[in-house]
């Protein structure tokens, strides 16, 4: 090494800056959002340690390439507005990525420092960005392109199809969105919880594609009220983003019982109708004082933190590999161990027991260990025999996992699909088998993240974009 | 936001409401059901089409108070509307010539089987139709099923009309006909449903039910609404809501139906300021 660069390594900060959190023991407690946030004096002090390198490593980890140095660079200017709009030329929903991104896995893992384990704190600046921008109240609308005079439908408003109609419009088309539900937003509304991702700021990004000129349409489900062909005779061309919504049971004794529910029931009574305030609102939730989370995603340490906020006294992770494979974010399985979810890794529930009211009461376990690599690369877990034991419950949530809901496929024919149920879709355009149909986010990919979603949605909006304007 | 063209307490504690919702109405068929909130606070609550006008663009309702959002439900008038009417949902009932069918409803269901026994008389079949109720003036629609029906049967808790007591007398009432009926289909509460589907079991009547389990979005999302039928784990927005009476697991059914029931208790005492609630025709507001 040449003395200049050691002189330059010397400098390196490693010091990740800590983002302000609510503690554990308040939090658990409450609905409120859990990570608070970086000050303009934190957003500097972390953006400062960015070297921002020639060649930078993090933007290959983006999915959607956000040029991460330059809105760093803003930051430490001080230029806010600047940094934020260099954001907002490649995503649409920074701070919505800003806080649920798996930034471990995606630009994070990429940056320089992180073989140091000082990887700079992307996801929490472009949140910081994202929220200042907010709080100055005037959102920038940018100029859209001439009326084409053509007309897109956009079915399902998650993040996929918010971007194929955000981009859309501003290309000058005239855009729909028909959502099934009664409010917008898809899994950011329905599924992800507000001490995670508050839902103000969910609806806030919905109104600004409303601002720019999207017609929403909820209550209105795709393959009942109107079919995709019925769509194509009034639309030029249809977009499909209607998730993988279909939840899946272990088909073990017992799911019947109550108590038994699936994350997207629970989450939903929570989220999407509030459940969280009953009785104040008039969906009506259970408390539950034992409540077993079976599974080890995001999705199983949203409903056990829920679960805790609820009111639970015991709340415990039931998972059948070890702690190394849980599939959550790192950062969400300590969230949630700090709060004070018990894991109970390397089991696995074979049977649910009812009381005679048809009520849960207590679940049957057997004990897994872990074998060869399967096909994931991940140790194969297998049942220890006679390892069988009871765990008094009384209320298990059912995380493990959700496919596409076949009701857009099955309504419309020629639609391919794969045998697993996700759409057939070319992965750099979103086409699928039928003509002037494109489709992209979790239908395409099966559960997948919020930015995939997102890009899936720009190609497709590009591609559809192309389509229209050779049509003549 | 749908309008309200019309609401009436039609009986006591049941009323009927008609729904501006011209998409609905140009594409509901006999035995599908909307999910409607009656206001923005409200829970989504699964109701079935009792009858429909494509020309007007409305769908109506029959629907019985027995909890807060029905409650809020009936306290909404024509000229208001509700947040959310989406539909139609669920499969439609199979309709085609089974040679004699017999309709049996209680309750609501004498509003949502009325569709139904309509599209089968007009695709030929003869229609018998039993009415279940506590007394005769809760009964309705009769005028509607007269023109229809080969034959009308009613079964009275009080013996007010027709038969005395309750589904105990289906036998009685399937005894006095010269043959059993090819089909018969059951719409209202759940016990009239469960009652019937076990008595035809025994008599090899094949019978549908159209059942009324607790939903939340009604396009297979949340699996609440599941419910065993012949053994396998089926979501009654999807994959019903008929299914084969005498496949379904019943006492699992029951036990689902109440899951709510103390919470539901809960709301009624805290929110009574904010809804309306009437009973048997005496409004206590
Ligand atoms: C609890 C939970 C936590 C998660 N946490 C994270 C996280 O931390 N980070 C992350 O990156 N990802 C996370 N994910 C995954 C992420 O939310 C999804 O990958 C993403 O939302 C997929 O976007 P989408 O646009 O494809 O579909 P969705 O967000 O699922 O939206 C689809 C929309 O289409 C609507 N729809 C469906 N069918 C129809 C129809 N027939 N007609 C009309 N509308 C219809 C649905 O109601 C829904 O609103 C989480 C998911 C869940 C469930
Ligand atoms: C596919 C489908 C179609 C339906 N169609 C109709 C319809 O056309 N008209 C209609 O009135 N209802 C219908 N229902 C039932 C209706 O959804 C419920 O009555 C409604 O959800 C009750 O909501 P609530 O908040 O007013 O009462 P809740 O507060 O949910 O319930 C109050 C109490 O009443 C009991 N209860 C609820 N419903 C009934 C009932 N139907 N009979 C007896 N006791 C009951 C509950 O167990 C509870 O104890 C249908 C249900 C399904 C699934
Ligand atoms: S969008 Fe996600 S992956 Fe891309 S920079 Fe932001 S946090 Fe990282
Ligand atoms: S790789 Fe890391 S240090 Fe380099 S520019 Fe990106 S964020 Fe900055
Ligand atoms: S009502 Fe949610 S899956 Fe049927």
């Amino acid at each position: 090494m040449s003395d200049e660069k050691i002189e330059k390594a010397s400098k390196i900060d490693l010091d990740r800056t800590d983002m302000p959190k609510q503690p554990p023991e308040i939090r658990r407690h409450n609905f409120n959002e859990v990570a608070l946030g970086y000050t303009e004096e934190l957003a500097i002090k972390e953006a400062k340690r960015c070297l921002q390198c020639k060649k930078p490593r993090c933007k290959t980890g983006c999915p959607v390439e956000i040029d991460i140095p330059d809105f760093i660079s803003c930051i430490v200017k001080g230029d806010f507005a600047g940094g934020i709009k260099k954001i907002k030329e490649k995503n649409c929903l920074p701070a919505v990525c800003g806080r649920v991104c798996p930034q471990e896995t995606q630009c994070e893992s990429k940056c320089i420092l992180t073989n140091k384990k000082g990887e700079i704190a992307i996801g929490r600046l472009e949140r910081f960005l994202a929220d200042w921008e907010a709080k100055q109240g005037k959102i920038d609308i940018p100029k859209k392109a001439k009326p084409t005079g053509k007309k897109v439908a956009v079915v399902g408003s998650g993040p996929a199809g918010i971007t194929v109609a955000g981009d859309l419009i501003l290309l000058g088309h005239e855009v729909t969105i028909f959502e099934a539900l009664h409010r917008a937003g898809g899994v950011l509304t329905y599924g992800i919880p507000e001490f995670r991702l508050p839902k103000a700021i969910v609806a806030r990004e919905v109104d600004y594609i409303k601002m720019l000129g999207v017609k929403v349409i909820t209550d209105f489900v795709v393959g009942k009220t109107r079919s995709i062909d019925e769509l194509l005779e009034e639309f030029d061309a249809v977009f499909i983003g209607t998730g993988a919504g279909l939840p899946w049971f272990m088909n073990i004794p017992g799911e019947n019982l109550n108590g038994v529910y699936s994350a997207n029931e629970y989450l939903t009574r929570m989220n999407l109708m509030q459940g969280y305030r009953f009785p104040m609102s008039s969906t009506p939730v259970r408390k539950h004082m034992k409540v077993a989370v079976v599974g080890g995603g995001n999705v199983a340490m949203d409903s056990a933190r829920t679960a805790l906020r609820m009111g639970a006294e015991e709340v415990r992770i039931i998972y059948r590999r070890s702690h190394a494979e849980l599939p959550a974010r790192l950062e969400e399985s300590e969230n949630a161990e700090e709060e004070g979810v018990i894991f109970n890794m390397l089991t696995l529930p074979v049977r649910y027991i009812g009381d005679e009211r048809g009520w849960l009461k207590e679940i049957e376990c057997i004990k897994m260990e872990l074998g060869e690599p399967d096909a994931s690369g991940r140790r194969r877990p297998i049942e220890v025999p006679n390892s069988n034991f009871r765990i008094a419950m009384d209320a298990v949530v059912c995380a493990i996992g959700n496919s596409p809901n076949p009701l857009v496929p099955s309504t419309t024919p020629g639609l391919e699909t794969t045998r697993h149920g996700t759409l057939v879709a070319d992965p750099e355009t979103g086409k699928t088998t039928r003509d002037r149909v494109w489709a992209g986010g979790d239908i395409v990919t099966g559960a997948a993240t919020v930015i995939l979603a997102m890009g899936a949605g720009r190609k497709a909006a590009r591609s559809i974009h192309e389509y229209l304007m050779n049509k003549g | 936001m749908n309008k309200i063209i019309e609401r009436k307490m039609i009986v006591p504690n049941m009323h009927l409401i008609e729904i501006e919702a011209p998409d609905i109405a140009k594409k509901v068929r006999p035995g599908q059901f909307v999910i409607v909130r009656p206001d923005d606070e409200g829970e989504r609550i699964p109701l079935s089409v009792a009858d429909w006008d494509t020309e007007k663009g409305t769908i109506t309702i029959i629907f019985m108070e027995v909890g807060a959002s029905t409650g809020s439900l009936a306290s909404l008038n024509a000229g208001e509307a509700v947040a959310t009417c989406v539909g139609p949902l669920g499969n439609y009932t199979e309709i085609k010539k089974y040679g004699t069918v017999m309709c049996i409803a209680g309750c609501y269901g004498i509003g949502s089987i009325y569709p139904v026994a309509r599209a089968l008389k007009e695709a030929g079949n003869n229609i018998l139709t039993v009415i279940e109720a506590r007394s005769s003036y809760l009964i309705y629609w009769l005028d509607r099923f007269i023109p229809i029906s080969e034959k009308i049967f009613t079964i009275t808790r009080d013996g007010s009309l027709g038969y005395k007591g309750h589904m105990k007398r289906l036998p009685d009432i399937l005894h006095s006909l010269p043959a059993f009926p090819d089909l018969i289909i059951v719409n209202g509460c759940t016990y009239l449903m469960a009652h019937t589907s076990h008595v035809t079991k025994e008599m090899g009547i094949s019978t549908i039910v159209n059942l009324n389990p607790i939903m939340i979005d009604g396009t297979g999302m949340c699996g609440v609404c599941r419910v065993t039928v012949a053994g396998k784990m089926k979501f009654a927005c999807v994959d019903g809501p008929e299914f084969n009476g005498h496949d379904v697991d019943w006492k699992e059914f029951l036990a689902r139906r109440k899951a709510y029931m103390e919470e539901e208790t809960l709301f009624f005492r805290r929110s009574e300021p904010k809804t309306k609630i009437h009973k048997e025709g005496e409004c206590q507001v």
